[in-house]
């Protein structure tokens, strides 16, 4: 079986919401959806105190061409345009729209049926990808409509669909591949006409042999989708790794996939791109697995954006006595969270609860020179020279050390048998460096 | 055996002669000629290469100040107006008075009125915790009691509270070389005027957020109210983004704003207690 050769750990599993079919959550009775829950320019409201709305009605609009559209998640009205802490960890501005019964725009498709025929030309889906508000679903949340404008010169080959979950833990592709995959394939061939390729490949690691299965069957009644089964290792999700795995291609340091004439989507993405485009939904929930070992009910939510974090884990049983951590993510790249009140955004695709023991953190001892963490990483970086740089306040050495490579995968600190504090001294050291280059221009 | 020791010492007194003809023309050649008044100055300043005055180290001030043959724009914050009036005897310049600074720490949340909400668990600097999180107590701009400013301090001037887990920072140790104040990733930090009797007056807060968010996170946070600004009668306070800030040139430390301040945010220090209030008010004055 195929995977990617360069470092990579292979962290317990524990996938304990894998068979828990997908629920879909109550309606929040108030929503706080965030300006800004993409890469780029926060989005700008277009509502204001005491406006009505509909599900799906435009909010806020995209400033800037790094940016995405936010439509409102319930139908009801704006209580106020407010801040709360949010997943970041800082104050952000949201805009709070208490629920009123739940009334779609009209414009959406609301039925279950399946719409297989792709009407649109290219131009006209990457419009619709860009105005219903379609972002990276895998986690970077990247506006999807730039990935899918290829630059001039370059030749997009392969559309390379990401559905590796490599996260432990985290279940939510795994559940959308079984319960929508032929939706998601729908959404694959949307995306290669507007990309003009021929071939998808959709990466899937073989501890999800049902869903592996399952969408090869599928995928024999669409043209130039095949599924490539992947040996289970992290950080597999990554975009580069998924390449050298799926194609056997290296993407070059500083450089984007196209550079190697691939393009890459996560399967959630490819489902959200087959509801705007066929169904005319906007982007307004998504599966969020809420999970860890001592939850009462680990379950796979369908929540509306903007769904306070609490109700969901309210959902899967309440939140356990001993909780040390709550994380947004996966336990290998997420992050703890300080408010349990920050809402569930594009980006969030499992919240985990971790228990007291298993979330404190070892005291740090010595190097020991044993580099694993050489050994383990997916980039070819040396973490612990880089560790050992910013701790000597040295940050602006890394930069020759190719710091800026670094994905922030967490493998270093995983393996480290002194439990160092590797990606924490790497993401400074990433900050300073990008502050120094940011500075040059 | 003579004949041997006798050309041993020959050759090499001979080589060793060659050597100190070509070393002398060598030296001759690149004769470096220094004005020797640098390293005068440089033996009168206080040898701590704190970077407090703007230039890396003392000898390299000391340069400066002879190349520029004027003293205005100097100052060594470590060595204060009498090493730079012992530089002007020495120059023959005339010595330029500046008042002495002092770093303030503009933050008051301590773990009583600025309760905490979560806890971190991460690397134990100021710099992660700034990048990952408002801080413990919710507030994104208030201190974050980690201490990177106590490890930039060269003169051991700063400690952290452990009642308050705030800074403190020393009247007598600290020399204002604003070392804090590049550490701090949240700004709090500034220098200010040493003041008379070391009698400062300024608003402990940096946050810019509305009166009510800042509140809920700290109970003297800065609201913005602008109570002081309307007090003050030398136009010493201006309000911007939410926070109140007091301009050290101008204020007399009269002290009403103090009483005013609905959250006690404006900190007075080493004041006399209160009791006496008219008389320090005119006494402040008349010193003006």
């Amino acid at each position: 079986m195929k995977t990617f050769k360069l470092g990579g750990v292979h962290p317990e599993e524990n996938k304990l919401s894998a068979d828990k079919a997908i629920e879909i959550l109550p309606l929040p009775k108030v929503v706080y959806v965030p300006f800004s829950q993409h890469l780029g320019a926060p989005s700008v409201p277009v509502v204001d105190k005491g406006d009505a709305v509909k599900v799906g009605q435009l909010i806020a609009k995209a400033q800037g061409f790094i940016s995405a559209n936010i439509h409102a998640p319930v139908s009801g009205k704006v209580a106020k345009i407010d801040s709360i802490i949010d997943s970041s960890g800082y104050r952000k501005n949201v805009i709070v729209i208490n629920t009123e019964g739940d009334e779609w725009d009209e414009s959406i498709d609301t039925s279950t049926e399946i719409k297989r025929d792709i009407l649109l030309s290219a131009k006209e889906i990457i419009d619709k990808i860009h105005e219903k508000g379609i972002v990276g679903m895998g986690g970077a949340t990247f506006p999807t409509y730039v990935k899918m404008m290829v630059p001039e010169g370059k030749k997009a080959e392969f559309l390379v669909i990401n559905g590796v979950e490599c996260e432990p833990y985290l279940t939510s592709d795994h559940r959308l591949m079984l319960e929508k995959g032929e939706e998601m394939l729908i959404g694959v061939s949307i995306l290669m006409k507007t990309l003009n390729v021929e071939k998808a490949l959709i990466g899937i690691e073989s501890n999800k042999m049902d869903a592996i299965n399952y969408l090869t069957v599928l995928a024999q009644k669409f043209n130039g989708i095949s599924i490539i089964p992947l040996k289970v290792m992290y950080p597999q999700g990554g975009e580069k790794q998924l390449i050298k795995s799926v194609i056997n291609r290296e993407v070059p340091s500083g450089k984007l996939p196209i550079e190697v004439g691939c393009v890459v989507q996560n399967v959630g993405t490819a489902f959200a791109v087959y509801e705007a485009v066929q169904k005319n939904k906007p982007l307004i929930e998504r599966v969020v697995t809420v999970t860890g070992k001592s939850l009462k009910k680990p379950s796979n939510f369908i929540a509306r954006i903007g769904t306070p974090i609490i109700e969901l884990i309210e959902y899967a049983g309440g939140l356990p006595e001993d909780t040390g951590k709550v994380i947004s993510g996966g336990p290998m790249m997420g992050k703890a969270l300080n408010s349990l009140e920050a809402p569930v955004t594009k980006g969030t695709s499992g919240i985990l609860i971790m228990t007291q023991k298993e979330s404190k953190r070892p005291e740090q001892l010595n190097c020991i020179r044993c580099a694993k963490c050489v050994e383990v990483c997916p980039m070819g970086i040396e973490p612990y020279l880089i560790a050992l740089y910013t701790e000597l306040g040295k940050a602006e050495e890394t930069e020759k050390e190719r710091v800026m490579d670094c994905i922030e995968c967490g493998s270093c600190s995983y393996i480290c048998p002194s439990g160092r504090y590797l990606l924490d001294n790497v993401r400074i050291a990433k900050s300073k460096v990008g502050y120094i280059i940011r500075n040059r221009k | 055996m003579n004949q041997v020791l006798i050309y041993s010492v020959v050759t090499l007194s001979s080589l060793g002669i060659l050597a100190a003809v070509i070393l002398y023309f060598i030296a001759q050649k690149f004769k470096v000629i220094e004005d020797p008044r640098i390293d005068l100055i440089a033996d009168l300043l206080p040898g701590a290469n704190c970077g407090g005055c703007g230039y890396a180290g003392c000898r390299n001030l000391a340069g400066e100040i002879v190349k520029k043959e004027d003293l205005s724009g100097f100052m060594c914050p470590p060595g204060g107006n009498d090493t730079m009036k012992k530089i002007a005897a020495v120059l023959g310049l005339e010595a330029v008075e500046t008042e002495p600074l002092i770093a303030v720490i503009r933050c008051s949340g301590s773990l009583a009125s600025a309760q905490k909400k979560s806890e971190y668990d991460g690397v134990s600097t100021c710099l992660y915790a700034h990048m990952l999180f408002s801080g413990e107590s919710g507030c994104p701009h208030g201190c974050l009691g980690l201490g990177d400013c106590v490890v930039s301090c060269q003169f051991d001037a700063i400690y952290i509270d452990s009642e308050t887990n705030l800074p403190v920072v020393s009247n007598e140790k600290c020399v204002a070389c604003g070392a804090c104040v590049k550490a701090c990733p949240r700004s709090i930090i500034e220098l200010r005027k040493k003041g008379k009797k070391d009698r400062r007056i300024f608003v402990s807060c940096v946050n810019t957020e509305k009166g009510a968010v800042a509140r809920k996170n700290c109970k003297v946070a800065c609201i913005g109210c602008g109570k002081c600004v309307k007090e003050c009668k030398f136009d010493a306070i201006t309000m911007e983004n939410n926070i109140a800030y007091i301009d050290f040139n101008k204020c007399t430390l009269c002290r009403k704003c103090v009483s005013e301040c609905p959250t006690d945010a404006i900190h007075e220090l080493n004041f006399p207690p209160k009791k006496p209030k008219q008389e320090v008010v005119e006494q402040s004055e008349s010193n003006q």
